[in-house]
């Protein structure tokens, strides 16, 4: 439909209006206000404003004007924009982002957080405005009716919310779903598909006496306590056909103690239902009390707000849950010194696919034509490769970002943080044209905020500590991106406190992390900052609830399957290292026989392939390792890892690889030489498999695996230190 | 305290192969009729191989009615089947039979 893609685009231009609004206000902040900075701000905010009065959405054209006219003010020189003011301003264009983000159709709906600190900054730009009563004396009024109308266009909800992290279903199914063909049985076991029952109340309370039971009516109900990343319409879905046969209720992770309301309203059951809910873990006891005394309240406040309201609360109770779970938004930004074109995200993908299925189509043909012997016909099959080769990296190109665009966002986080504890902070950023795939740079932000944070609140000292100890008052915070032997790594560095080694042992010891007397290296140490037990209680309040620790940084990470390290000296700073594998769809790989099996690996960590002769051999008396020239090299025998059958070669060769600054070696029997590797994804069956990560097929239709360098080095390193630790406990019985 | 007759006051009842919406009707009959006679009850589950969410119910409600009436039922021979149902409907509480899952009958499908 046309209005949803207006819409759509609507949201984007927000978003870019507003951020060249907060970088605009910014750079006014260092280095003062020039004529063409302020009427650019004017004009995002005349934008929004007149997009937004469009769409109908009253809420944001009513605050929004107020703020055009305090800037119309600065404009004509009327009042001058220092700082208190350009602080307004950057608070008031986060409140705008929130309104923009809590429209659902023509409403907005806020929680009473929003709406007071709302009504807070506009009493705030008021002040500026209040000369303007004898000037423009038509609108002092119209505003402040604009602003009460307004008001019925927004619903306002209770603010708080459940602390469980899973989703809750309550599902009670009438009594001809089973008649109708549908069992709650097959339900179930798809959404162990989609997620985790972490836990199930079964319910048959509405079952009647065995005279009156009809067999074939379902008396069953559930409280579902359910775990899973993926969104609500996909739980929904999941209910698709039995939509009409059950009364369902679907409570996002941390939900709002309204929709707990509603679902103990909707049962007729003489239950103690709110027990259920707390056995089920989806509540505590605390939070039904809540629950229980806001059912009171309710019935008030549903009674105060205007007529509009109550009726959107009653009939629509999916859109107030919908606001709830809406967290994403379009992310993208106007380059503004290049032409761009936008593409939908979707379109690429299907580019991508297709791409890959044209690399997969142009091996089979350069197989088949190898066979043939025609030359002419090799040469065309040639030119052909190169050519999708091409094709093939244009295409995936155009899925990667700049990570200086995320970067950049930091600037606001590290302005607002340091103001917040009083402290004085630089932030440096270089190697922001290093680029990788759009969807990893999404997933990183959250964890590298989280970082960020960290190194301001805990890193860096306060400006008077950091003079007593004779450190620039200023201190330095750096963003670093750079590639690395096929992975990218980001470095966050601050020049705070350090970590001190000594504290961490003490505290794992205290905490039972770690064991007494134990040995750790300095990396091991400061790996255990990662641990549960070490996130910090206290959660500054900016960090919205998220629920980020270190143990979660961490576990995103590697959920985009890099690792993460520390450097740190105790008074001179820390460095948090973060490695990402650039996890193309694509890649050049470098394809190996073992037995009668493929195993490809990324082409670009392959460093050389060496003979392995008997004289490697004999001369480690069985350890797993070679000397490459005056190195140790630890190799793993891939025919033993993968317990491969086939017929051992004649020669054996050790493929050397390197992953950071690790290096190891594959034992294989054949090298097959390079090969694009289309990337097909482990069912998740196999996701725990250790040391594959995906797999490939090749010309011939056979399968190849694709082999997961990191987990198979620590492997083959672990082995090593054991063998060593072994020889070491011989030596010394001795 | 005499030992009455040589069949034992204990009545051992196999369970019907289908319990599923199908034979919903018939089951509930036969199973009625089992509540209603003298003696302990043995419900053995074994034979079950198909087992919907109408067989669950017919199981829930005879073990209620024998609480009602407090008669003892038990519930003995979980196989396969009938395991899957009660793990994922987190039933066995209500039941409070003892279940012997052998090694074959094991379904560690969590993730």
């Amino acid at each position: 439909m046309n209005m949803d893609n207006a819409f759509k685009t609507f949201l984007i231009e927000c978003e870019e209006l507003l951020q060249d609004m907060e970088d605009r206000l910014m750079a006014v902040e260092e280095s003062g206000l020039d004529e063409d900075s302020i009427n650019s701000i004017f004009r995002d905010v005349h934008t929004i404003k007149g997009s937004a009065g469009l769409f109908g959405l009253d809420g944001i054209v009513s605050f929004t004007h107020v703020l055009e006219s305090a800037l119309d003010r600065v404009r004509s020189g009327e009042i001058g924009l220092n700082d208190s003011l350009t602080s307004l301003m950057l608070s008031c264009k986060d409140h705008i982002s929130v309104l923009v983000s809590s429209i659902e159709g023509e409403t907005l709906i806020l929680s009473e957080e929003n709406v007071e600190n709302g009504e807070k900054l506009v009493a705030q730009l008021k002040v500026y405005l209040n000369d303007l009563k004898d000037a423009d004396d038509g609108n002092a009024p119209e505003q402040e009716a604009n602003l009460v109308e307004a008001r019925f266009n927004v619903v306002i909800l209770p603010g708080e919310s459940v602390a469980n992290d899973n989703w809750h279903i309550s599902v009670h199914f009438d009594a001809d779903v089973l008649r109708n063909g549908m069992d709650p049985l097959s339900i179930l076991r798809y959404l162990n598909t989609i997620g985790r029952i972490e836990n199930i109340v079964t319910l048959f309370d509405r079952m009647p006496a065995a005279a009156e039971m009809d067999p074939e009516a379902c008396y069953l109900g559930y409280e579902i306590n359910f775990h899973s990343d993926v969104d609500k319409l996909t739980i929904e879905n999941a209910f698709e056909f039995i939509k009409e046969d059950c009364r369902l209720h679907i409570i996002p992770p941390c939900g709002r103690i309204e929709e707990f309301l509603e679902v103990i309203d909707g049962l007729s059951e003489e239950l103690k239902l709110g027990e259920i809910l707390i056995a089920c873990g989806t509540l505590t006891e605390r939070e039904l009390e809540q629950i229980l005394s806001h059912q009171s309240q309710a019935e008030e406040n549903r009674r105060k707000l205007g007529e509009i309201v109550v009726e959107d609360q009653l009939a629509h109770p999916e859109v107030v849950e919908a606001a709830l779970v809406k967290q994403s938004s379009i992310k993208k930004s106007k380059d503004k010194i290049t032409q761009t074109v936008r593409v939908d995200a979707e379109k690429l993908d299907y580019l991508i696919n297709l791409i890959g299925e044209l690399v997969i189509a142009g091996a089979g043909v350069e197989t088949e034509v190898r066979g043939s012997g025609i030359a002419s016909l090799r040469e065309s099959a040639l030119t052909l490769t190169r050519l999708i080769e091409d094709v093939r990296d244009g295409a995936l190109y155009l899925r990667m970002v700049q990570i200086g665009e995320t970067f950049h966002r930091f600037q606001r986080v590290v302005r607002d943080v340091s103001k917040e504890l009083g402290k004085s902070i630089d932030l440096e950023i270089a190697g922001g044209e290093t680029e990788l795939d759009k969807s990893v740079v999404e997933k990183i932000s959250d964890p590298l905020m989280h970082l960020v944070r960290n190194a301001i609140d805990h890193g860096i000292e306060s400006p008077s500590e950091r003079s007593a100890k004779g450190k620039s008052e200023n201190g330095k915070l750096t963003l670093y991106a750079y590639h690395e032997s096929g992975s990218i790594v980001i470095e966050v560095t601050d020049d705070g406190r350090g970590l001190d080694k000594q504290k961490l042992y003490a505290k794992a010891l205290e905490k039972n992390i770690i064991e007494k007397g134990g040995e750790l290296s300095d990396q091991q140490i400061f790996q255990l900052i990662f641990e549960p037990g070490f996130s910090t209680a206290e959660q500054v309040s900016n960090i919205s609830g998220r629920g980020v620790g270190m143990d979660v940084v961490r576990r995103n990470i590697e959920s985009l399957r890099g690792s993460i390290e520390i450097d740190s000296e105790s008074g001179s700073g820390t460095t948090v290292r973060i490695r990402l594998p650039l996890t193309l769809a694509i890649i050049d790989g470098f394809m190996m026989g073992v037995g009668d099996s493929s195993y490809v690996v990324p082409l670009d960590i392959v460093e050389e392939c060496i003979e392995l002769t008997d004289s490697h051999v004999s001369r480690n008396e069985g350890g797993n390792y070679i000397n490459l020239r005056g190195e140790v090299l630890p190799f793993i025998r891939l025919r033993d890892h993968f317990h491969e059958k086939g017929e051992v070669g004649k020669r054996e060769n050790i493929v050397v690889v390197k992953y950071g600054v690790q290096k190891a070696g594959f034992v294989v029997d054949r090298l097959m030489g390079e090969f694009q590797t289309v990337i097909k994804p482990m069912g998740a069956l196999f996701e725990h498999i250790k040391g594959i990560s995906g797999s490939t097929i090749l010309g011939s239709g056979e399968v190849a695996l694709i082999l997961d360098t990191p987990a198979l080095i620590t492997k083959a390193m672990d082995q090593e230190m054991a063998f060593v630790a072994n020889d070491l406990k011989l030596v010394s019985s001795n | 305290m005499q030992a009455e007759s040589t069949q034992s006051n204990h009545n051992h009842v196999v369970a019907p192969h289908e319990m599923t919406i199908y034979s919903a009707v018939e089951n509930k009959d036969v199973l009625m009729k089992h509540l209603a006679s003298e003696g302990d009850l043995e419900i053995d589950l074994s034979e079950i191989s198909e087992l919907d969410s109408t067989g669950l119910q017919l199981l829930i409600l005879l073990k209620r009615e024998a609480k009602l009436k407090n008669k003892a039922i038990s519930f003995v021979g979980h196989n396969e089947v009938v395991l899957e149902v009660f793990e994922l409907f987190n039933i066995a509480s209500f039941f409070g039979d003892p279940m012997l899952i052998s090694s074959a009958a094991k379904k560690g499908d969590k993730k």
